[in-house]
């Protein structure tokens, strides 16, 4: 039996539901000794502001029960390096290209779209107006929906591609912002990011991390992320991106279930770097072994 | 090209918390130069969920050695397994010592520091090869702590050792017992891995006394490859400092390019 592994987003068709995520891919280029990049459903590169960026003091890790602490602090190259050094190989070797849009306010958003506009081979943005680590306190657009509302606007108006607003788990409500971002015009949602937190040394007596607070990813918030997904699948129309913490093909299925339309693997890239590929190959394996004939028959099925 | 394995371990060696796991990997061996790491996971569930790294100790033909010292949960689960058990090894990984100058007759002082040895045993065979004279200083907190001291002595490097506690050689740091190797025998070249205290120090007698130096760091990695950028030291290159991502661009880097300032 061959499964159909293609799914629809409606703004663009994926070959299979696997995308890597944002800033645990590095720029693509780095996993092509393990895995062929043209087998994903695609890549989001870590995440872009106008220029490079310095990144946080270290100790910038700390890992935790079945889970990851990072404060990278969004170090990179910036667009400019980007389109020179990095996309022509992302193109050449096959890969769906997403770019993780950043900013520090909306007028560097708006730049990084202007300027990604103006490349060739990139299928769709991801508007990451999620990240806790730029901040001290961890505060980013994605923690109001008037925020969300404004920003996601601002970037739909500029840009010429689809635009997935990325969203922060750190809310009261993630109901009220994903309808807050379908509202400004997104045309899916991608959640979760990852939750703001702390470790500490009881022996110094200091937070483990050089930015004292981090973002947590990996197994250990797979049910938060869960219900979060499954929380915002049920309140929108536009498709939504399922991840936080899928380590295999049974983890990705649950996301597809409680309605995600497309997954993203984040910390196990780094764990495995093959987790994508894999990922995908496993998803296969479970719908055959079902008698599912399509992914895309999965999506939603959760019954309560 | 880097690629994870999961092989068994044919060979192990204790000494209370070191061990020493020997591993047939022909191409990884093939690929592998001294400097350089492997990405090894502690188990097979997500906890501990990260690969840790682990320098390449040796290599014989297609084998390749490790050699570790238990430091937390990752290493004591690693140090559990058996002879026979597999475990799942990612590498060969990062740039490792630049051996690109001339090395014929000069002499070469590889210094270690507790699990910091690790590395320094390949790269003295690969120097010993290339026909420069090598002198190990290995210094540990007492006697206990130096038990591959024999491998190099069995290899017929020339080697000499120190103890915090005097239980063993020279009484004192490693790099006290450097300071009095130089005035004897001055190295043209030094490479050192150890505690960062210790490489500090190091760097500072290697400027002092204007011997190029190559210092292999040490830093939490989440991936091992490039692509969590978390394990950044800061370099200086061309005049300029930033944040650079040790399992590319290092492990191993000139002494007078790391800035020490404001890390502990
Ligand atoms: C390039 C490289 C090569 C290494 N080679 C060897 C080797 O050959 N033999 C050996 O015994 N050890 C080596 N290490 C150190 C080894 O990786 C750490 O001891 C190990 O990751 C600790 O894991 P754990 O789960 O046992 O301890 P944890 O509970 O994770 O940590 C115990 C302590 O070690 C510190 N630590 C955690 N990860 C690292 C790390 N990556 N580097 C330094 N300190 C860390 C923590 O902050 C904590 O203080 C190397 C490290 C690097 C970066
Ligand atoms: C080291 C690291 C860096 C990250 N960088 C970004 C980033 O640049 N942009 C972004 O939108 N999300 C970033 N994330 C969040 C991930 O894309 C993902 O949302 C989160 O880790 C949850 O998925 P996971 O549990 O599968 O890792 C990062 C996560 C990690 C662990
Ligand atoms: S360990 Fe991930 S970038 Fe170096």
């Amino acid at each position: 039996m061959t499964v159909d592994l293609a799914v629809d987003l409606g703004f663009l068709k994926l070959r299979n539901p696997v995308l890597a995520a944002s800033g645990t891919f590095g720029y693509g280029t780095e996993f092509a000794p393990f895995l062929d990049l043209s087998s994903l459903g695609g890549i989001v590169v870590k995440g872009l502001y106008y220029g490079p960026r310095e990144g946080n003091p270290p100790p910038r890790l700390v890992e935790t029960a079945s889970g990851l602490l990072n404060a990278i602090g969004l170090q990179g190259i910036g667009v400019e390096a980007f389109a020179a050094e990095i996309l022509p190989e992302l193109r050449r070797r096959g890969a769906e290209v997403w770019v993780n849009v950043c900013g520090e306010d909306e007028d560097e958003y708006l730049r990084v779209i202007s300027f990604l506009d103006g490349l060739d081979g990139i299928a769709a943005y991801e508007l990451n107006i999620s990240c806790p680590n730029v901040r001290r306190n961890g505060l980013c657009p994605a923690l109001r929906p008037d925020w969300t509302y404004d920003l996601v606007r601002a970037a739909k108006e500029r840009s010429r591609r689809p635009l997935v607003a990325k969203l922060s788990p750190n809310v009261t409500d993630i109901v009220e912002i994903a309808r807050a971002a379908e509202r400004a015009g997104a045309d899916g949602l991608s959640l979760v990011n990852t939750f703001l937190a702390m470790a500490v040394d009881p022996e110094t007596r200091r937070p483990r991390l050089g930015n004292v607070f981090g973002g947590l990813s990996g197994p250990a918030i797979k049910p938060i992320a869960l219900r979060m997904v499954y929380q915002a699948a049920s309140a929108v129309r536009v498709p939504v991106i399922g991840m936080g913490g899928i380590m295999s093909g049974r983890d990705a299925v649950e996301f597809l279930i409680a309605g995600a339309r497309a997954v993203e693997v984040g910390t196990a890239n780094f764990v495995d770097p093959a987790a994508a590929a894999r990922i995908v190959r496993e998803i296969e394996a479970f719908c055959r072994e079902k008698g599912i004939a399509r992914v895309s028959d999965l999506v939603g099925t959760i019954t309560i | 090209m880097p690629y994870a394995v999961k092989i068994p371990i044919v060979r192990k060696q204790s000494w209370g918390d070191y061990h020493l796991f020997r591993f047939q990997a022909p191409e990884m061996a093939a690929a592998a130069r001294p400097g350089q790491f492997v990405m090894i996971r502690p188990g097979e569930s997500t906890a501990p969920l990260l690969r840790r790294p682990i320098s390449i100790h040796g290599r014989d033909r297609g084998a390749l050695e490790i050699f570790f010292q238990v430091a937390g949960e990752g290493t004591a689960l690693l140090a559990r397994r058996k002879a026979g058990d597999t475990f799942d090894v990612l590498g060969p990984l990062g740039r490792g010592f630049d051996l690109d100058a001339p090395l014929d007759g000069k002499t070469a002082c590889l210094l270690g520091g507790g699990r910091g040895i690790a590395p320094l045993y390949f790269l003295a065979l690969e120097l010993a090869d290339r026909g420069a004279l090598v002198k190990v200083l290995y210094g540990g907190r007492t006697a206990d702590d130096l038990p591959v001291r024999d491998r190099f002595e069995e290899a017929g490097l020339e080697l000499a050792c120190s103890t915090d506690d005097g239980s063993f050689g020279f009484p004192g740091l490693v790099t006290g017992l450097l300071e009095t190797e130089i005035p004897v025998r001055r190295p043209d070249f030094l490479f050192v891995c150890g505690p960062d205290p210790m490489m500090k120090a190091a760097a500072g007698l290697a400027s002092r006394f204007r011997i190029p130096a190559q210092i292999s760091l040490e830093s939490v990695m989440g991936c091992g490859f490039g692509a969590c950028w978390g394990c950044v030291r800061r370099i200086k290159r061309a005049g300029a400092e930033a944040w650079r991502k040790i399992c590319e661009d290092g492990p191993v880097f000139p002494a007078e390019d790391i800035v020490w300032e404001g890390w502990k």
